[in-house]
């Protein structure tokens, strides 16, 4: 449904994207993540006909962005970032003004806003007026306005910013809910938020795609991921650190803590070596050596050790 | 159709946003009193003792100077403050047709607060037999000169998210449109420029063109001189919104 090939967009001196391409199918949710000023949000804009393009092309549909703006925009449902709104203008109105410009009237114009109002639990507020809505419904509004035309494509920039977790929680599964239909797009800084709605990932630094894959895979690329971490009582230490390092496979081992008479430590795999279980090994070793084993698991790696580890500039990392 | 359709949107939602606001209701009423008081107190309407209203359209090109761009300094700048604009230009309708929208918006609304100056048409014909084909080509007249402000505010409403900014801009371009055929400013340019020179900046001036339909004289000219001002400020207005995002 979108793709995007090669694409840049300079502002004067500065390259905000430089050479981005991925696409999105129907029934997939992408995650764009990456530090503030990466580049996320210049990149939807783009792809939603807000910025040409420096170089590159975004098709939406089969429809290309710049040459047919108005047929691929009426494919894309659209929340910029930090939900913007007609101050004055009342819920109700603001989503019945969205709905016509989408080119529904009367009775499908309504019936459009009602279904857009129940998804995002707005009845509360219809007649409000958007300067007198929290952030919360602010937020929620501009969402639903995103949604009035039930797009095959949507783009969301940062949808459950400045939400709180209840909200912030009902979105998620609100996207989730809308998946299997509709290709998704989204930015966050939650890293969890990728975890539980995206089939993937893509992380942008400083314009550029650094990683891409589902979110499974780029926590496998954590140093953690495969790691196996266990918990022992009436063991010191150095006996389990010593005994750990020659279960074949491990190439280092640390202790995580070490307190009153538990300790808890970890063991790094050879990675190269894809057979190794591990888990099952020291399991065995537990057993012969009669260790009570309060804990055994294996690490799946954390995407926010991924994501430093990758957007951190060098410098920074070093330390 | 699909693009009337949504100039048609656009300019309703415009429209709406005039009178959900005290605005609408603060300049209709500073409008008719300041009508009122150039025509009758400052225009001496009454010692003047013919039945015409000359001395309420000569006021209109001062009077718009500072109104018009009052209403049309929100336009574009408002959008860009609350970020619906990126809203709005995503949305399935060209650039263009959100310009004409916006524009007809606000000139109608300056139409509805002209056709509120009734009272003074129906004193005149009250009080004499005044001739109305002169006063209709007067209102057209001062339609067109009000549109043409107001598209100047438009340009350079997209100028700017300052509100303030965007209104003194317009006021300094519109005051050049009207000094240009100001007649002390045309009697100082003559000591220095040729009859011919002097002629052809008067002729960039509303004065100059506003003066035939205040004589009751609809010239083709002077509507293709309105006409040409409001056309080039609404596309240069489309030239800067373009060339903002594209960086």
């Amino acid at each position: 449904m979108i793709k995007v090939e090669n694409l840049c967009k300079h502002f004067g001196a500065k390259i905000a994207v430089n050479d981005v391409s991925f696409s999105v199918e129907r029934g997939e949710v992408l995650g764009f993540l990456g530090p503030n000023g990466a580049g996320k949000s210049t990149t939807m804009r783009m792809i939603t006909g807000y910025y040409p393009p420096t170089s590159g092309r975004v098709t939406v549909g089969g429809f290309d962005i710049m040459e047919k703006p108005i047929e691929a925009k009426r494919l894309i449902g659209y929340l910029p970032e930090n939900a913007p709104g007609y101050a004055d203008m009342t819920v109700r109105g603001f989503l019945s003004f969205a709905a016509e410009l989408r080119g529904l009237h009367g009775d499908a114009r309504k019936k459009a806003v009602n279904h857009a109002v129940e998804m995002c639990s707005l009845e509360n507020v219809l007649h409000q007026t958007i300067d007198t809505l929290s952030k919360g419904y602010k937020h929620r509004t501009c969402l639903a306005q995103s949604l009035v035309h039930d797009p095959e494509v949507l783009i969301m920039d940062e949808p459950t910013d400045g939400l709180d977790p209840n909200q912030k929680h009902e979105v998620r599964g609100l996207i989730r809910r809308m998946a299997a239909t509709k290709a998704i797009i989204f930015s966050t800084h939650i890293l969890e938020e990728v975890e539980e709605t995206c089939s993937r990932a893509i992380i942008i630094d400083r314009g550029t795609i650094v990683a891409n894959g589902t979110p499974a895979e780029l926590k496998a690329r954590s140093e953690l991921a495969g790691a196996v971490h266990v918990q022992t009582a009436g063991v010191a230490s150095a006996a389990l650190i010593e005994n750990l390092n020659q279960v074949p496979g491990v190439v280092r081992t640390e202790v995580v803590t070490d307190a009153n008479g538990r300790v808890e430590a970890r063991a790094y795999p050879d990675k190269s070596n894809a057979n190794l279980n591990l888990t099952r090994a020291i399991a065995e070793l537990a057993a012969q050596q009669h260790w009570q084993l309060d804990e055994i698991h294996t690490e799946t790696g954390k995407l926010d050790e991924v994501f430093r580890a990758i957007t951190l500039p060098d410098t920074v990392k070093a330390h | 159709m699909n693009s009337w359709n949504n100039i048609k949107t656009i300019t309703k939602r415009e429209l709406g946003g005039y009178f959900t606001s005290p605005i609408a209701y603060v300049f209709l009423i500073i409008f008719l009193l300041l009508t009122g008081f150039f025509t009758f107190t400052i225009g001496n309407f009454f010692e003047r003792g013919e039945a015409s209203l000359v001395s309420f359209f000569t006021w209109h090109p001062w009077l718009y100077l500072f109104l018009v761009p009052a209403v049309g300094m929100r336009l574009w700048s408002e959008e860009r403050r609350l970020g619906t604009m990126e809203l709005l230009l995503t949305m399935p309708l060209t650039t263009w047709q959100a310009i004409v929208g916006k524009f007809l918006a606000s000139w109608l609304f300056l139409a509805l607060a002209l056709a509120l100056t009734f009272p003074v048409w129906i004193t005149v014909n009250w009080l004499g037999a005044p001739d109305n084909g002169i006063i209709a080509a007067g209102y057209v007249g001062s339609l067109f000169l009000a549109g043409s402000y107001l598209a100047i505010s438009c340009m350079t409403s997209a100028l700017t998210r300052n509100q303030v900014i965007s209104f003194i801009l317009s006021v300094v371009i519109c005051l050049f449109f009207i000094l240009a055929g100001y007649t002390p400013v045309t009697d100082l340019l003559t000591r220095f420029a040729s009859p011919v020179v002097v002629d052809i900046i008067a002729s960039f001036s509303v004065m100059t063109h506003f003066e035939g339909f205040q004589r009751g004289v609809i010239d083709l000219r002077d509507f293709l001189f309105f006409a040409s001002v409001i056309g080039f400020a609404l596309f240069t207005t489309g030239v800067i919104i373009r060339s903002q995002r594209a960086g």
